[in-house]
């Protein structure tokens, strides 16, 4: 008896013994699957790090690879001097592409920051890389093809001409940005020479990329948005909405100006929205639910961070439900503390134009090894949901009458359709405007495409952001096809 | 030259490694007859010598530096001493966890080499003075067997001592007081006390299995964590917390102390986060480091870029940038493995680990005597658990409790203890062999 006794007390504590070895292997197994899980999915976002220093000392063994425009451009390459073999960056275009392209110094910026750990990285063929590992040269970095258009990129900076602002271009099927331009500028050659001096000139601000981080008042470009809640409210009578326009209209102690103090006369909504009556919108913005309005606004990218491979900053949007009558008469015709950037701008006007859906925006194309072999792509797909397929036709409506009976008749051409919507947007007490013009174009055959231009300072969107748009579908529609 | 040379010796390094776990595993799973087991012994010696080899060989080509080839010789020596001393006092102990310490320690050295040549010097002399002593252990054990069953007193009062003392004269590091000063050297008491507790646990059950026994032993547990909470050193609480649960559990046979356990660890986990600021610090940086990469979670951000820049095949030695990870040679010596030696051969270091915990299983089960199984049992845990959070904490699977890597960090005071344990447990072993040829 006692024989067995101790016999089962033995197996017994074998049993309790498996049950640990169990946990610990399980235990052991779950560490190398995680280190297995960190180094397939989640290791590229922390060796993207820009803390991550690590990559710099890639630098060291392979020679940062070229940026090319989508039409193999090359946007920016790494140079050679014979004597010393140092390397320097090279950009043939200087400022045209200042802010997209970046520069890889000074804490990096734009395409050279985004696609730094793509640059040096060496995908070149295998004879060449055992080459070079006995004779210690370094091996050529991989090529990232962007999505910028040279044409188009080409036309947005003369477009801008002399003026503080942005223009940024993109493809609606797809959000392939063409072209990104922000003013003021600087040439990337020099940027070593010039960076302290021009990080530290807060007034001109020359380093922001104003395209993705610029916020300004949108003006009447926020109208679209304006429209849709006062749709949305009054989905049945919004047809039978009238206004008599006299230029002014006071409330609250606020007086709201219409552009000149023009007076508009007898308007419907469609009237009020081409004409960009001011008067009229703050007339039916007092009629409007400020928690509707927001939640708009929320879906429509304000307050929120616009996915893109370039930092971007949020656009801002509030309205307290107890929110004074100046102030909601302010917002709803985009003044007041709305702050909107350019490509979130674009962005909702590619969703009028895509059955209310935004494309993701990117500008990463794809690598390429220094043969120009396929390595990789970059692009982004998915879309962002703004709004509903019918408010996107409705808009689509009206932003066409603008450019045929509204602010935006420059635009009105034979050679391509235009959708679109002008601002004016005020930004200090001596009535000094910000000029912007949103909206898209499209031609049988061509892809379409969405704009946003901002012109700071220079007055009204029909005078200024509207011909500079015109300058810019021009020379996307009017080049020769295939390009 | 030197980066082709640096270059193929880490992919050579890989394969030899690689072979060497995968040897292992056929080893440990598969019997052997002991002519053939005799051979594959002596094919993985070969595998380490050579996988060091390269290592070594390839950061003397890359610095130049003579001295490396000096420290080179001294690992050799203090590997070749191991297995002697493992084959000539050890006579049928297991030369498998003999072969695993040698890789272990020898992978260890390799890297401190390239973090630090004075640690990696100081470690081998520590390490062949923690060797010479422990030949004597079978000699010690053959006179004073039944001893040990009894002393379970002196366990308790040195380890509370040896807490005490390291909370009151203790030197404060990354938020914990570890270690004391003695005599210009500093030893971290706590790595001895989880040895003596191990101890006294099993001399507590080898006496009595009552429930006052237990609650007994879970008095004096909770009390050394309330010491060991006071000092900070939270990785060391929750070591002897599990290696109480973990033994309890095997002596009592009570499932039920399992989940009991883990709801405790959580709970506290919980209370802790939110009362204690280090605490915290470490979950916030356990979370999402690169949210405080300037603050808390400057180590793991570091540590994690190490990992995911090395990648699978690593940078190759003296090629990464290990050394802006704080702490690399203690508590992240795993990640500076894995930067640049490659995640397959830090995967192969997690492997070649469970099988040496495996075999302190195996070998535990293996003893008839209850006191040296449950010993074993205790020091399998330690260690086991020890690796598991040290890893763990490298990699961002739990929050970094500041554990080191028993055999690979530096530390004297690990080393040493870490090698009595292996030699216990190969004491126990082998005493137990020769009771059954009798």
């Amino acid at each position: 008896m006692k024989f067995r006794k101790t016999e089962k007390q033995k197996k017994h504590q074998q049993k309790e013994l498996s049950v640990l070895i169990i946990l610990f292997t399980a235990a052991f197994l779950m560490l190398i699957g995680y280190l297995v899980f960190f180094l397939a999915f989640e290791s590229e976002r922390f060796i993207n790090n820009p803390y991550n220093k690590r990559i710099d000392a890639l630098s060291e063994k392979t020679i940062r690879g070229s940026i090319y425009a989508n039409d193999g451009t090359v946007l920016a390459a790494s140079v050679q001097t014979n004597e010393t073999g140092e390397e320097t960056r090279m950009y043939p275009f200087s400022n045209l592409y200042a802010h997209v392209v970046g520069f890889p110094v000074n804490g990096k910026m734009g395409v050279e920051s985004a696609a730094n750990f793509e640059l040096l990285h060496s995908h070149s063929s295998v004879t060449e890389r055992l080459k070079h590992a006995f004779t210690g040269e370094k091996n050529m970095g991989d090529g990232v093809v962007t999505t910028l258009d040279p044409t188009v990129q080409t036309a947005a900076y003369g477009a801008l001409g002399s003026y503080r602002g942005a223009i940024v271009v993109m493809e609606v099927s797809t959000g392939r940005i063409l072209a990104m331009v922000s003013k003021p500028d600087f040439d990337p050659n020099h940027i070593s020479e010039t960076f302290s001096l021009l990080s530290e000139d807060n007034e001109s601000a020359t380093l922001l990329n104003r395209a993705t981080q610029g916020r300004y008042a949108p003006g009447s470009t926020f109208k679209l948005l304006t429209t849709l809640e006062y749709v949305h409210e009054n989905p049945k009578t919004y047809e039978d909405y009238q206004y008599d326009c006299t230029g002014i209209f006071r409330s609250d102690g606020k007086e709201i100006h219409c552009f000149h103090n023009k007076a508009h006369g007898e308007e419907d909504l469609l009237d009020s929205f081409t004409n960009s009556c001011n008067t009229s919108y703050a007339s039916l913005g007092l009629t409007l639910k400020p928690k509707g309005l927001t939640d708009l606004c929320n879906r429509a990218l304000f307050n929120r961070k616009v996915p893109f491979d370039l930092p971007t900053e949020k656009s801002y949007f509030t309205l307290a439900p107890d929110a004074s009558d100046a102030e909601i008469m302010e917002t709803v015709i985009g003044q007041g503390k709305t702050l909107a950037t350019p490509l979130q701008m674009a962005l909702i006007t590619a969703a009028v134009d895509h059955g209310g859906k935004a494309p993701r925006p990117y500008v990463l194309d794809r690598v390429v090894n220094d043969e120009g072999h396929f390595v990789k792509s970059l692009a982004t797909e998915g879309t962002i949901s703004i709004m509903s397929e019918q408010d996107a036709a409705l808009l689509k409506e009206y932003m066409r009458s603008v450019v045929t009976d509204g602010t935006g008749r420059a635009l009105n051409t034979d050679a391509y359709t235009v959708y679109g919507k002008t601002g004016t947007a005020e930004y200090n007490a001596n009535r000094d405007a910000h000029s912007w013009f949103i909206g898209f174009a499209e031609k049988p055959g061509r892809e379409d495409i969405a704009i946003a231009v901002i012109m700071e300072g220079a007055g009204s969107g029909s005078s200024f952001a509207t011909p500079a748009a015109k300058e810019v579908f021009d020379a996307y529609f009017l080049q020769p096809d295939g390009f | 030259m030197t980066s082709v040379f640096i270059q193929t010796a880490k992919y050579l390094m890989i394969a030899l490694i690689v072979t060497y776990t995968v040897q292992s595993f056929l080893i440990f799973l598969r019997h052997h007859s002991e002519q053939a087991k005799r051979i594959l012994f002596k094919e993985q010696m070969v595998l380490i010598y050579l996988f060091l080899s390269l290592g070594f060989l390839s950061m003397t080509a890359y610095t130049g530096e003579q001295q490396i080839l000096l420290l080179f010789a001294f690992t050799l020596a203090v590997i070749t001493l191991l297995q002697l001393v493992y084959r000539l006092v050890y006579v049928h102990g297991s030369i498998l966890l003999c072969n695993h310490m040698c890789i272990l320690f020898g992978t260890g050295i390799l890297i401190l080499t390239r973090l630090n040549q004075q640690q990696a010097l100081r470690q081998l002399i520590i390490g062949a003075v923690s060797i010479g002593f422990t030949a004597f252990f079978p000699y010690l054990m053959s006179k004073k067997q039944d001893t040990f069953r009894k002393w379970k007193w002196v366990y308790l009062i040195v380890s509370a001592t040896l807490l005490l003392l390291v909370l009151i004269a203790g030197q404060t590091s990354y938020g914990a007081k570890i270690s004391v000063a003695i005599g210009g050297i500093s030893i971290q008491p706590v790595e001895l006390v989880k040895l003596l507790y191990v101890f006294f646990l099993a001399a507590m059950y080898y006496e009595k299995q009552t429930v006052v026994t237990a609650l007994f032993t879970g008095g004096c547990t909770a009390a050394f964590l309330l010491i060991l909470a006071a000092a900070r050193d939270l990785g060391a609480a929750l070591i002897f917390f599990v290696i109480y649960v973990g033994m309890t559990y095997a002596v009592y046979r009570k499932w039920v102390l399992l989940p009991a356990a883990a709801g405790v660890v959580l709970l506290a986990m919980i209370g802790a986060g939110k009362s204690l600021g280090h605490v915290s610090n470490r979950i916030i940086a356990w979370k999402d480091p690169l949210s405080a990469i300037d603050d808390q979670g400057y180590q793991i951000s570091q540590s994690l870029f190490g990992i995911g820049t090395g990648s699978w095949m690593g940078s190759g030695l003296f090629m990464g940038r290990p050394k802006s990870i704080p702490v690399v040679s203690k508590d992240f010596i795993f990640s500076a493995i894995s930067e640049e030696l490659g995640a397959i051969v830090a995967i192969a270091v997690i492997l070649i680990s469970m099988l040496t915990l495996l075999l302190f299983f195996r070998m535990a089960r293996a003893m008839q005597d209850p006191f040296y199984r449950w010993v074993s049992l205790g020091m399998g845990i330690c260690y086991g658990f020890q690796v598991f959070l040290t890893i763990g904490g490298c990699i961002k699977l739990i929050p970094s409790t500041g554990v080191t890597f028993p055999l690979v960090s530096y530390g004297g005071s690990s080393l040493f203890v870490t090698f009595c344990m292996f030699a216990l447990l190969e004491s126990f072993y082998i005493t137990t062999k020769k009771k059954d040829s009798r």
